[in-house]
């Protein structure tokens, strides 16, 4: 016990971030189920509207801070030090102290409910909604505060992952030979150190209106209800790529290996993931679209946000390249690899809907969006954890997961998914708006609804078969062995578990697949590339 | 409400314009969509490793597939733009408050009313004359809600301190259905509302009426009339003021609540005596009342026709 508490090896720490981010994703998921109950038919009157815009507040909040942000960082903290060659973080104690900082912000957030007044006032909580006048009891405080603790956390872990990559790597691998997965969260990182500072001084501006009487949303104080918009999109669109990017990674890792090919154009894929990066500080208007702001900067950020789709395509296209080729072994790792593709790709071009203006003119603010986001975090960034997960397991456990539960909970979690959420396209489509606590017994809105409710709880029966394998596994699977994949990069040179010292001999690099190069002295990397 | 407003059953040629960028949207988005599909299937079943097989083929790029698919959809997105910009000048109405509005729109928590310039005020339906184009500002008074019926314009965020203005236009009569969508507190489910499109004739004479005063009142609905007063209700439900909705003409609404409710006796009732009851977390405050007092508002309110 004390081991963990006091833990600063990355591993142990990252550990420690994928239970915490598993137990809120628990929390967030029944929260999610209370939302799903209530509209399972029209008119329902479960619980009250109160309660439930809490639920939907919390849930969103939730899943984004204390779900996706902290787990993908527990993969990268565990993961980068093994496979760029270190055996620590640059910054052992600074990744500590991010840890706990998220980890009390989360329970910061949830004592809420406690006080009798959780937040509901939505995760972006709108001025002048969220304002003292409008949003009475704490919860907005909680909130705030909260989530300033998880920004100075977030912050913390992502320069340590920064200065990880930049100094620790092994002789020989430059920037230009570390894996995918080490690119894409270094460049999350990045982005990270550019955008929570806009969150965190829009917290602040809220808080002292709240607790202070100041006047930066206040209309009637010559305050504007859009400068918080404006701040806080331009962190809530890149953190959509925050979390999107080391889903990204995982998923360069996972196809090449499972296809037995290396990744499809390394350089492109380095590329767009900097061109993402790059463009979506340029694109945080088109949740405003709503607001009159005038045509022309409109059209401006309608462009930008339709150019990044552009980078976005190019890396799915060349993960199909990646496998075209190949020798294909379905794994369940790379069942969900695969599903990933799809799945993303539908929450890819619905998000290019929406950056046709007028478009979202009719459509933001709607199921339709919804179903959007969903398809991108959970189709996109669960999918890869899921695959994620099933990948690195044996690595970080020492021993196998069945792939019998791995592919009954595939099969689960992708018809649950699917059916959840897909019919919400025609429900935004007929005109159903988010965010509310039940609607009018309209033509195809009940029977819509209720799919939706039975896929969700088809979700939730498939993620506790999941969970089950992983249970079953850490007690009773097959040793894994070192390299249970045959896979090329260095995290699976070292032991399974690893040691507390990563590497007792630190490898040298000379391409992007140190381990390929071992086993194939006679046609290594370095000398094809 | 009424029939569902579904944004793609246009009835104006701003939704018409809106629904034509939606469809060439979806075209381009289903094509690609079965690109990725059909490759990720051919690759699935073609690529499976086979029994014995030694590593396939290290191939470790394309510079000029990589290339091509930077190229082709950087030309597609190009024509995506210029036909959302096209879409935008057609659909989007003058941001200029020196003109004077046929209409002012204004959100509260958790209603709309409608303001017309002959001082006609109506709240829950708002009327307009088919087949005119009418410059609508939106307004709100407390947080921000968003105007929208999704089968006549674009939806427009009412921010509380900046008005916008939108085109709202019928190409025939009838009811469309609109709700608020932007979330604005507990009751944001119940913000709904109906725009009527009648004939110009019958929107002439409906907009007279607004400004008729209801029939004298008669019988218990005396007594109810002073109560109205007596007991403040008067202070929030008039045309002038802001912190609740107007109850003119409140007999010939079909709903209560902005949808929440029918309006029937039943249900004006239980506003009387239980509001939070009515519609949880609603600003009307809670006034004690006897059953006899009840019977009196409800005969008032029912004779508002």
């Amino acid at each position: 016990m004390k081991a963990w508490l006091c833990a600063i090896d990355h591993k142990r720490v990252g550990i420690l971030y994928i239970l915490s981010a598993l137990l809120f994703f628990l929390a967030g998921g029944m929260e999610a189920m209370v939302m799903r109950a209530q509209l399972a038919a029209p008119n329902l009157k479960l619980i009250t509207p109160e309660i439930y815009n809490q639920m939907f507040t919390m849930h969103g909040t939730t899943m984004i801070f204390l779900v996706a942000m902290p787990v993908l960082t527990g993969f990268g903290v565990y993961l980068v030090p093994l496979m760029i060659g270190a055996n620590e973080m640059a910054l052992p104690r600074l990744g500590a102290l991010s840890f706990w900082l998220q980890l009390f912000g989360g329970v910061l957030l949830y004592i809420s409910f406690a006080s009798g007044s959780a937040p509901a006032a939505g995760w972006f909580s709108y001025a002048p909604l969220s304002e003292k006048a409008f949003s009475t009891g704490a919860g907005v405080d909680y909130w705030a505060l909260a989530l300033l603790l998880i920004t100075g956390g977030v912050v913390g872990s992502a320069i340590n992952l920064i200065v990880t990559v930049l100094t620790e790597r092994a002789p020989g691998m430059t920037m230009r030979l570390v894996p995918l997965f080490v690119w894409s969260t270094f460049i999350t990182s990045v982005m990270i150190l550019f955008a929570l500072p806009a969150l965190a001084a829009a917290l602040v501006m809220l808080l002292s209106d709240r607790l202070l009487h100041a006047r930066f949303f206040d209309p009637a104080q010559g305050g504007s209800p859009l400068l918080w918009q404006h701040y806080f999109w331009i962190f809530g669109h890149p953190e959509v790529y925050i979390v999107v990017l080391p889903a990204f990674g995982m998923i360069s890792e996972i196809i090449p290996v499972f296809s037995r090919k290396p990744v499809f154009g390394y350089p492109f894929m380095a590329t767009s993931t900097v061109a993402i990066a790059f463009l979506s500080y340029g694109v945080w208007a088109h949740h405003m679209f709503a607001v009159a702001l005038g045509r022309n900067f409109l059209a401006v950020f309608a462009a930008a946000s339709m150019l990044i789709a552009v980078p976005t395509g190019m890396k799915i296209f060349s993960w199909i390249a990646t496998m075209w080729g190949g020798a294909i072994r379905f794994s369940t790792a790379m069942m969900f690899a695969v599903a990933f593709l799809l799945e993303f790709t539908i929450g890819g071009l619905s998000g290019v809907a929406f950056a046709a203006v007028p478009v979202d003119w009719q459509l933001t603010d709607t199921y339709f969006v919804v179903a959007h986001i969903h398809y991108v975090l959970f189709g996109g960034t669960v999918f890869a954890l899921l695959a994620a997960t099933h990948y690195w397991f044996p690595k970080m456990s020492g021993r196998l997961m069945d792939d019998k539960l791995g592919r009954s909970s595939f099969w689960l979690i992708v018809l649950g998914f699917n059916a959840a959420v897909f019919v919400q396209h025609f429900l935004g489509l007929m005109g159903m708006t988010r965010r509310v606590y039940t609607y009018p017994n309209l033509p195809w809105f009940g029977p819509l609804n209720l799919i939706s409710t039975v896929g969700a709880a088809i979700l939730v029966f498939g993620i506790f078969i999941f969970l089950c394998n992983v249970g079953m596994s850490l007690l009773f699977g097959a040793p894994a062995g070192d390299d249970p994949w045959n896979a090329w990069t260095l995290e699976w040179a070292a032991a399974s578990p690893p040691l507390q010292e990563n590497f007792a001999e630190i490898p040298e690099v000379r391409s992007r697949r140190p381990l390929w190069d071992r086993k194939h002295p006679e046609a290594p990397d370095w000398m094809s590339v | 409400m009424s029939a569902v407003g579904f944004p793609f059953s246009p009835h104006s040629p701003q939704t018409e314009a809106i629904a034509a960028v939606f469809s060439i949207v979806l075209a381009i988005a289903a094509a690609i969509f079965l690109v990725v599909a059909s490759g990720v299937a051919y690759c699935s079943v073609r690529f499976r490793a086979r029994e014995g097989a030694g590593e396939p083929r290290q191939l470790f790029g394309s510079r000029g597939i990589e290339v091509l698919w930077t190229v082709v959809p950087l030309m597609i997105v190009a024509g995506l733009f210029v036909i959302t910009v096209r879409a935008m000048v057609l659909i989007d109405a003058p941001q200029d408050s020196s003109r004077t509005p046929d209409l002012i729109i204004t959100g509260h928590q958790w209603w709309w009313d409608a303001r017309y310039p002959s001082g006609a005020v109506a709240t829950g339906d708002i009327h307009i004359p088919a087949g005119r184009r009418q410059l609508v500002r939106i307004e709100s008074t407390d947080v921000i809600h968003d105007f929208w019926v999704p089968e006549l314009a674009r939806k427009m965020d009412a921010v509380p301190g900046r008005p916008s203005y939108i085109w709202l236009e019928a190409d025939a009569p009838g009811t469309y259905s609109g709700t608020c969508s932007e979330f604005c507190g507990a009751q944001h489910a119940w913000m709904r509302f109906r725009v009527v499109a009648e004939p110009e004739a019958t929107f002439s004479a409906w907009l007279r009426r607004q400004l008729e005063e209801s029939p004298e009142p008669t019988g218990a609905a005396v007594e109810g009339g002073r109560l109205f007063r007596a007991k403040k209700c008067v202070d929030c439900h008039s045309a002038v003021s802001v912190k609740g909705p107007s109850l003119a003409h409140l007999a010939s609404r079909e709903f209560l609540g902005s949808g929440i409710a029918r309006n029937t006796p039943g249900n004006l009732a239980l506003w009387l005596t239980d509001p939070q009851a009515a519609k949880p977390g609603n600003h009307m405050p809670l006034t004690p009342l006897s059953a006899t007092e009840r019977d009196a508002l409800l005969a008032f309110l029912e004779s508002l026709q």
